[in-house]
């Protein structure tokens, strides 16, 4: 928080002339570019030119002030027009320059902002009770009038939260083998958050590199407190990290919680048994298979099934996996009906548990006032976008193929030649993420906001003539 | 804002809900005996609750307990009236209870239980009108709507405790009002609504009402009872309420049985067999010792009065044991007066009561006392108190002494020498305090320990009032010891030792005869 407001006390950048100057080479090079149309004459990279034209040709501006305005962009008399502008955003710049509680009063002032500032990442905030540009003429009076009103209900799930159940890739790094990971997040959560706590407006976002967002957009859920915040966070929180305890899922009580179970049922035994045991190979070798062991309550069980592995007494003739061998063999040795201890009767969950199910940065959700990169930015180390994920199709999700800047960059340049769209995105493979964007999230949210907005009014002119 | 009027409409009844939220002070005339009798039969229920709740007794048995309490003090013919006098009641027990943190968190404590059982022993139909009081947006679900999720609740209700019991009757509610509900997976979810069962609404309510019931009673000590009641009210109302914080509404015993005379030779019989373990430990002390101090013979020697010892016999009793020591003469010079004041022969002519067990519980015997209440304030042997004592004052000299040395440490430059020499000392001293706190506690519990095996108390008995002694319910841990010795119940609790010594009498002269 120090250096945030540290960094916020520094003003925000205005381009000096040598900067407006390059846009415009840029913009000749461009031009230049259109006349020799060579397959790859862009590199591979991020650099702070290829994001200028990102944000001049592709970024979807009006999208995202039509999905942030939540309706209030409109010509019904309902309509807050100062919604939008209450809402912060926060850019971080060039150099690792970050900039807070930037506002914008419409689309315009926010294409412009973005496409001068050319920030690396925007950061979407809570939307306040003023404006975030006048907050210091509120915070004097010392009543807290400055503070935030809505803001969505989220979710961020990051890969390196697991690296102690993936052997494939560890820290920034993912792959087909560990991506199945969040793959899981989205299937558990967004049953949870439709099933479970009635929600229907939620936008799941590629993060850029190793993780998933989950922004939740109903009325309901942006109206939250922290408390309730924090209740939903509790309500998915099974895993309990922390290096003191080895045995980091516990799952007490002779049944599940409907939602533990039907998580379990539907989504986690499949996920473990069909993919991961093979993917990871989590009983190939003895550090991986003696962490499983470790949470295995029972001492002689466990070390029964380790002298067993241990001796390596594989037979020839079976083709199976060792790994799903193994596993069966542990599975049989829990749940046979001799074991009537306590601890061991949800042994095999925990097991699986601790090895696939979700684990959320509870931080993140738990506070109205945290900021979560906007979806359609690019990430500044692999040069990826961040597109939306279609959670009923989110088994095909592939990360390595997401769409990267220059990728981009290049499809606008062979295509420039061939039709003449309205927008540019339409030629690349952007296209498709922006229409699923649209059509599966932005339109039904945007529909059920006038319903809302026209009941509200009618609320309200009810009560003015029951007076 | 409930406003209760004497006299009722039928209709009113039908709708009123039948417990009072108490959100506001009746708008009614009391006379001024009902107003510390109303008080004084609350005062009962509630003292009966915290007899309860110490003993540990399960929510069922509280539930009967505090049905049988209410009944038998609280009832009334008339509904309304019996909600007044409910009203009254909490209300002037406010005012007493508001002036310190501790009665307050007692009272709360109480009121919250009382509240609760109330609430359970209420009718469905009457709960969710007091749900709806407190503004709870709770709405049962129907048969039908039951039916459909019957399973998964008993799925849920499983998966939170081992033994809960199968509750019929459910709410729906917007998740948002119960988060603590949500967060520790103890609620059915589905589209956005929370299924709560009857007992956590009861959690939820009693919960509203013990947040209300804060707030309220530290506004009635600022606004009430310091600025204005205490002193306006200081011949009429103050000396009731300041009465009724002692708790203790028992006989005084001032007038001792006229069966219950005992004579000299007696003393010695019942001493062991039918004394508390405060006055056993007195009378030993003072059989050993030829002496008592000051607070050791008004404690013992009221006790005894009350027992029905004769002011002739009593003067004999204690010259026996003084002049053992001091000689008769100076035991008729210094002593005998002070006995004969007891029995109110002599001064003010007034005849002291004896004393109960919430004063002899607060009292503070220091070094050399013996009285007090054993479960409470057995110490360890002398020398270590005397330790313990005068090394307070030590290690204060030495901290003021360390922390001048560290200013001027400070000042100059950093000596490492004098500051490491400090540091030793502190460690030193703090460790020798700790040393001599742990023994106290462990040699406490020693004494006690061989005081009730030489009233015959062993085994698992004696464990469970070691317990009681560790949280801190004494009366409850003499009550216990009462029912080990004599071998059986003693269902009022021991509130007083003369109590005990006739509850004690009587079981024995039972079986004699």
């Amino acid at each position: 928080l120090f250096v945030f407001l540290f960094c916020s006390s520094l003003y925000p950048r205005i381009m000096t002339k040598e900067e407006t100057s390059a846009v415009r080479d840029d913009m000749q090079i461009d031009g230049r570019e259109l006349e020799h149309p060579q397959v790859s004459t862009i590199p591979r990279g991020f650099s702070a030119d290829y994001l200028k034209l990102y944000y001049g040709k592709l970024f979807p501006h009006a999208d995202i002030y039509r999905w942030l305005s939540y309706g209030n962009d409109g010509k019904h008399p309902a309509c807050d027009h100062s919604y939008f502008g209450r809402r912060e955003f926060s850019f971080t710049l060039e150099n690792d320059i970050y900039v807070r509680f930037q506002s914008f009063n419409n689309a315009v002032d926010m294409e412009n902002s973005i496409r001068e500032k050319c920030p690396y990442k925007i950061d979407i905030g809570p939307v306040y009770s003023v404006d975030p540009a006048k907050r210091h003429a509120y915070a004097q009076s010392g009543n807290n009038v400055f503070a935030p009103v809505e803001r969505e209900l989220i979710f961020d799930i990051d890969m390196s939260d697991y690296d102690d159940v993936r052997y494939c890739c560890s820290g920034a790094d993912v792959c087909l083998n560990c991506w199945p990971l969040m793959t899981i997040s989205v299937k558990v959560l967004d049953t949870a958050l439709r099933d479970d706590f009635g929600f229907n407006h939620i936008l799941w976002v590629y993060s850029g590199r190793r993780g998933v967002h989950c922004w939740v957009c109903d009325g309901r859920a942006r109206r939250l407190s922290n408390e309730q915040r924090a209740a939903i966070a509790d309500y998915f929180r099974v895993y309990k990290g922390g290096e003191n305890n080895a045995k980091k899922v516990n799952l007490t009580g002779p049944v599940l919680h409907p939602f533990l179970a039907r998580s379990y049922t539907d989504v986690l035994k499949g996920f473990f048994e069909g993919k991961l045991l093979a993917s990871q190979n989590l009983f190939a070798s003895i550090e991986r298979f003696q962490k499983i062991l470790e949470i295995i309550p029972d001492e002689s069980i466990a070390s029964e099934l380790l002298d067993k592995w241990q001796g390596n007494r594989r037979s020839s003739i079976s083709k199976e996996d060792v790994n799903v061998v193994r596993w069966e063999q542990l599975k049989h040795v829990l749940q046979s009906g001799k074991q009537k201890a306590q601890g061991l009767r949800r042994c095999v969950e925990e097991i699986i548990f601790t090895y696939t199910y979700p684990r959320l940065d509870m931080e993140v959700s738990k506070h109205m006032n945290h900021l979560l990169k906007a979806p359609f930015c690019v990430h500044p180390k692999t040069g990826r976008v961040c597109v939306p994920i279609d959670p009923n199709n989110c088994d095909n999700f592939d990360p390595t193929t997401v769409p990267t800047l220059s990728q981009l960059l290049e499809e606008l340049n062979m295509s420039s030649m061939r039709t003449e769209s309205e927008d540019e995105w339409e030629r690349t493979s952007l296209g498709k993420s922006i229409k699923f964007f649209r059509s599966s999230f932005l339109s039904p949210l945007l529909k059920s906001c006038k319903v809302i907005v026209y009941n509200s009014k009618v609320k309200q002119s009810k009560n003015a003539l029951n007076w | 804002m409930e406003i209760v009027r004497s006299q009722r409409k039928p209709a009113d009844a039908a709708v009123a809900p039948a417990l009072s939220l108490y959100r506001s002070a009746p708008a009614l005339e009391v006379r001024l005996e009902d107003f510390e009798l109303y008080a004084i039969d609350r005062l009962r229920v509630l003292q009966g609750i915290s007899d309860g709740l110490s003993r540990g007794k399960k929510p069922e048995e509280m539930e009967k307990l505090v049905s049988e309490l209410w009944r038998a003090h609280m009832r009334h013919q008339d509904p309304s009236e019996e909600m007044n006098k409910d009203i009254i009641a909490h209300f002037v027990l406010r005012l007493v209870y508001c002036r310190t943190e501790d009665l307050r968190k007692w009272f709360l404590s109480m009121e919250t239980s009382l509240f609760r059982y109330r609430f359970r022993l209420e009718s469905p139909e009457s709960q969710r009108l007091l749900m709806s009081e407190f503004q709870l947006p709770y709405k049962a679900i129907n048969h039908a709507e039951f039916e459909t999720v019957k399973d998964k609740l008993n799925q849920v209700a499983r998966s939170t405790g081992p033994s809960s019991n199968a509750e019929t009757l459910f709410f729906k509610v917007p998740f948002e009002e119960v988060p603590e509900l949500v967060a520790g997976r103890r609620v059915f979810m589905l589209k956005g609504f929370a299924y709560v069962a009857m007992n956590q609404v009861v959690s939820l309510v009693a919960t509203q009402f013990r947040s209300n019931l804060s707030k309220a009673l530290v506004l009635t000590n600022s606004r009430k009872w310091t600025s204005t009641i205490r002193d306006k009210e200081k011949n009429r109302l103050t000396p009731i309420v300041e009465a009724l914080s002692t708790g203790y509404l028992g006989p005084d015993y001032s007038q001792p049985k006229e069966f219950s005379e005992i004579s000299l030779k007696d003393i010695y019989q019942l001493a062991s067999s039918s004394f508390p373990l405060c006055m056993r430990h007195l009378f030993d002390k003072l059989r050993e010792n030829h002496h008592l101090k000051h607070g050791g013979r008004m404690q013992l020697g009221l006790f005894l009065k009350a027992v029905g010892l004769k002011l002739e016999d009593a003067l004999a009793f204690w010259k026996s044991e003084f002049s053992q020591k001091v000689g008769a003469e100076r035991f008729d010079k210094e002593y005998s007066y002070s006995i004969r004041h007891n029995y109110g022969k002599e001064g003010k002519r007034t005849d002291y009561t004896p004393y109960a067990c919430h004063k002899i519980i607060s009292s503070t015997p220091s070094v050399g006392d013996h009285h007090g209440c054993p479960y409470r304030h057995f110490r360890s042997c002398r020398l270590v108190d005397l330790f313990n004592q005068k090394f307070d004052v030590l290690y204060f000299l030495v901290y003021i002494y360390y922390n001048s040395a560290m200013h001027t440490i400070h000042c100059e430059s950093i000596r490492a020498t004098q500051k490491s020499i400090v540091h030793m000392l502190q460690i030193f001293c703090f460790s020798i305090i700790v040393v001599c706190n742990c023994r106290s506690l462990f040699n406490s519990e020693e004494n006690l320990r061989a005081a009730l095996g030489k009233m015959g108390v062993g085994g698992r008995s004696l464990d469970d009032i070691l317990d009681k002694v560790r949280s801190r319910h004494y009366q409850v841990a003499c009550t216990l010891t009462f029912e080990a010795v004599h071998a059986a119940s003693c269902d009022s609790g021991i509130n007083h030792p003369n109590q005990y010594f006739e509850a004690s009498q009587k079981i024995l002269q039972t079986t004699v005869s």
